[in-house]
């Protein structure tokens, strides 16, 4: 069977796994709808964790970005792995305690006050908004490269699987779903990524393979990386600190870890297991599932940047003539992720250190123009300049976004595997969207409505509000990935540094500092917010243009945007501490309230 | 809080705090800190600091989690709070 059909099968089949799972896990109560009834089995709650965390961005981005970055890449391995340490000891089980049904309403029930619990359900849909309008541009890309259909339909098809389970089965339909995605998720990962271990160095498991020798007797496949790289004018590819300092390193890591802990939509999965001690071992199953696809993903990279470079480069490592590339070469150019421009004017193309495009390194294609070798015509070639030693200038622009998916068609594996990619790709987009709609639609029917503006409101009314506000949420969410705003790229590092310096200390102190107030934890999540936003759209410019070049010489204490929310956080912490101790204590009966979710036994 | 709840709850803490320790080891500084002096050593074809980074902190906070769980259950049924 061709690609074409293969494909197509595949994520016809998914779907009509996804929406049979909804007809059979309706939502029937306010309880369903929010947090599944309480009923979930850890394990079960761990499968669907693993994929309501593991997006679009895990699936497809995170391995390239792993290849492109060398060590570094471990921010990102490290730092959303991490988080669930956190997560396991100091938030699930105390916040399963509670057990309510959202994040802002323990934030408003604990700091007895409606101002912290609207100033949380802000950041709590700022922070869903910004990530599920990446999840829907990752299916946008899978669905018009695999399906070669246009971008809007893919997205229609999206969008109307998870209103049908999203919306009939609330949590309940998402947590089987979920836990169906990962399995789908996790097969179309490791398959392709054991395949290439396999050819390159004969060990099948990845983890492994990464350590081992090349089966061409070349010596270590790591120690072969970073000679090739360093050979072609980059930095070694396992040496720390090419790309980011070590102050920097740290603050990204902590603020992601952080971040991952804060992440509503995260939290919220813990609050669907019966007891408290099944979201202690709950926290552990989901980090087991998300374990299997992170410590594959390092060397999905390794082994792709090292089969790009000898597929591009050549045998003789001298290039090879644009007109004899593979196919994959010329389908991932037609999609724009990638660009070819002949600074040498010798027909080939050539990989190396430094930008082949001028300005942000990005080539700008004249529409369809074709040049002398049938290449895409751009109009922002670099100066063609060696980067010092170097052997020649590079060439070539690759989005890192395309090494997932273009790996399998890399490394010539047979159509059924990239056929499987293209529906992983979707269930890691589609499983995260939904978990995010849930938390933004429950925020609105449950924090907003039931508990702030029109309490009278009965269960039944409550449920269609829900629902009425996931289908809406869903619309938008559609027009966000339809027209993704100029800043999407820009705003990813928001909803970690926001997670990271606003919803993770308050709901921390709420748990462990039973002095913390109301006027503690409004001023320290303003802050958080505040200074956070602040320094992301002064070096990013969200709206506005970036007020200072986001360079390392101007970042404060050499932090970047990206590890702004530890700052943040720190800043959170201290304004909280100081306003809580100059105001009066909580309530007695808040600070009950704090005896009370420290105790696994119900009094 | 009566007095055994007190002490659970210390307990509790000083397990979590030796966790957080290990934590902190393994990821910011084995990974990253002390990443050079542990990129000396090597274990097959890895620099010993760059697989805590990309492979070993992961696996280490995975048995991390494990071993909380388990002894929070037993703390639990020490000091009688456990839910069943």
């Amino acid at each position: 069977m061709d690609l074409q059909t293969l494909t197509y099968l595949a994520i016809g089949l998914s779907f009509a796994l996804y929406i049979g799972i909804a007809i059979f896990s309706r939502a029937s109560s306010t309880g369903d709808f929010y947090v599944a009834g309480k009923h979930v089995h850890p394990v079960a709650n761990g499968m669907a964790t693993a994929a309501d965390w593991m997006s679009a961005a895990s699936f497809i981005s995170m391995a390239g970005l792993i290849g492109f970055l060398g060590y570094e890449g471990g921010v990102y391995l490290m730092g959303w792995t991490g988080g669930y340490v956190l997560l396991a000891m100091l938030l699930a089980p105390y916040l399963r305690k509670f057990g309510k049904f959202t994040v802002p309403e323990f934030i408003g029930d604990r700091y007895y006050s409606q101002l912290a619990r609207i100033v949380a359900v802000i950041c709590l849909i700022f922070i869903s908004f910004t990530y599920v309008a990446g999840q829907m541009r990752g299916v946008g890309i899978v669905f018009s490269r695999f399906m070669e259909v246009p971008i809007e339909t893919g997205l229609y098809m999206g969008m109307g699987v998870v209103f049908i389970y999203a919306v009939l089965g609330g949590m309940k339909g998402v947590t089987y779903t979920q836990v169906a995605q990962y399995c789908v998720l996790i097969f179309a990962y490791t398959v392709p990524a054991v395949f290439i271990a396999i050819n390159v160095t004969g060990v099948a498991l990845p983890q492994i393979a990464l350590g081992s020798e090349v089966v061409d007797g070349s010596g270590y496949l790591l120690e072969k990386l970073d000679k090739t790289l360093v050979d072609l004018g980059f930095g070694a590819y396992t040496s720390p600190f090419n790309d980011k300092s070590m102050i920097d390193v740290c603050a990204i890591t902590l603020a992601l870890m952080v971040g991952t802990a804060g992440l509503p939509h995260v939290i919220v999965r813990f609050f669907t297991v019966p007891r408290v001690r099944d979201a202690r071992i709950s926290a552990g199953w989901a980090l087991l599932f998300i374990t299997l696809l992170y410590t594959t993903a390092p060397a999905v990279g390794a082994l792709s940047r090292l089969n790009l470079i000898e597929t591009v480069n050549g045998p003789e490592g001298t290039g090879t003539a644009y007109a004899v590339m593979p196919d994959w070469f010329k389908t991932w150019e037609n999609s724009g992720l990638l660009a070819w421009y002949d600074h040498n004017d010798d027909g080939k193309v050539q990989y190396a250190a430094g930008k082949a495009f001028s300005g942000d390194g990005k080539p700008v294609f004249a529409g369809e123009q074709r040049g002398e070798h049938r290449e895409r015509v751009t109009s922002n070639p670099g100066q063609g300049d060696m980067i010092a030693n170097a052997p020649f200038a590079n060439e070539l622009y690759v989005d890192r976004d395309i090494m997932v998916l273009a790996n399998p068609e890399i490394a010539g594996l047979p159509n059924w595997v990239i056929a499987l990619i293209a529906a992983g790709g979707i269930a890691a987009a589609l499983s995260t969207a939904a978990g995010l709609l849930l938390v933004i639609s429950s925020s609105i029917s449950h924090d907003l409505l039931k508990s702030t503006f029109t309490p009278n409101i009965s269960e039944k009314q409550e449920l269609m509000a829900g629902r009425l506000a996931a289908g809406t949420a869903i619309t938008i969410a559609g027009y966000l990935g339809l027209h993704p705003p100029a800043f999407v790229a820009q705003v990813v590092a928001f909803a970690f540094g926001l997670a990271a310096s606003s919803l993770f200390p308050v709901i921390l102190m709420g748990i462990f500092y039973k002095r913390m107030n109301k006027w503690g934890a409004i001023s320290g999540m303003l802050t958080g917010l505040t200074f956070t936003l602040g320094y992301i759209i002064y070096f990013k410019g969200v709206f506005v243009e970036p007020f200072a070049a986001n360079v390392p010489e101007n970042w404060w204490l050499g932090i970047s945007p990206e590890g702004a929310g530890v700052i943040g956080m720190v800043l959170n912490f201290s304004v909280a501490m100081i306003v809580a101790r100059n105001t009066a204590p909580p309530p007695a009966h808040i600070q009950k309230l704090v005896d009370d979710i420290r105790i696994p036994k119900s009094t | 809080m009566d007095t055994r709840n007190t002490e659970y709850w210390r307990a509790n803490i000083r397990l979590v705090t030796g966790c957080l320790l290990v934590w902190f080891i393994v990821s910011f500084g084995c990974g990253i800190l002390l990443v050079d002096f542990f990129n000396q050593f090597q274990i097959g074809g890895y620099k010993l600091g760059f697989w805590f980074a990309q492979q070993g902190s992961i696996f280490t906070f995975l048995i991390l989690i494990f071993f909380y769980a388990i002894r929070m259950n037993a703390l639990d049924r020490r000091y009688g709070v456990s839910e069943d």
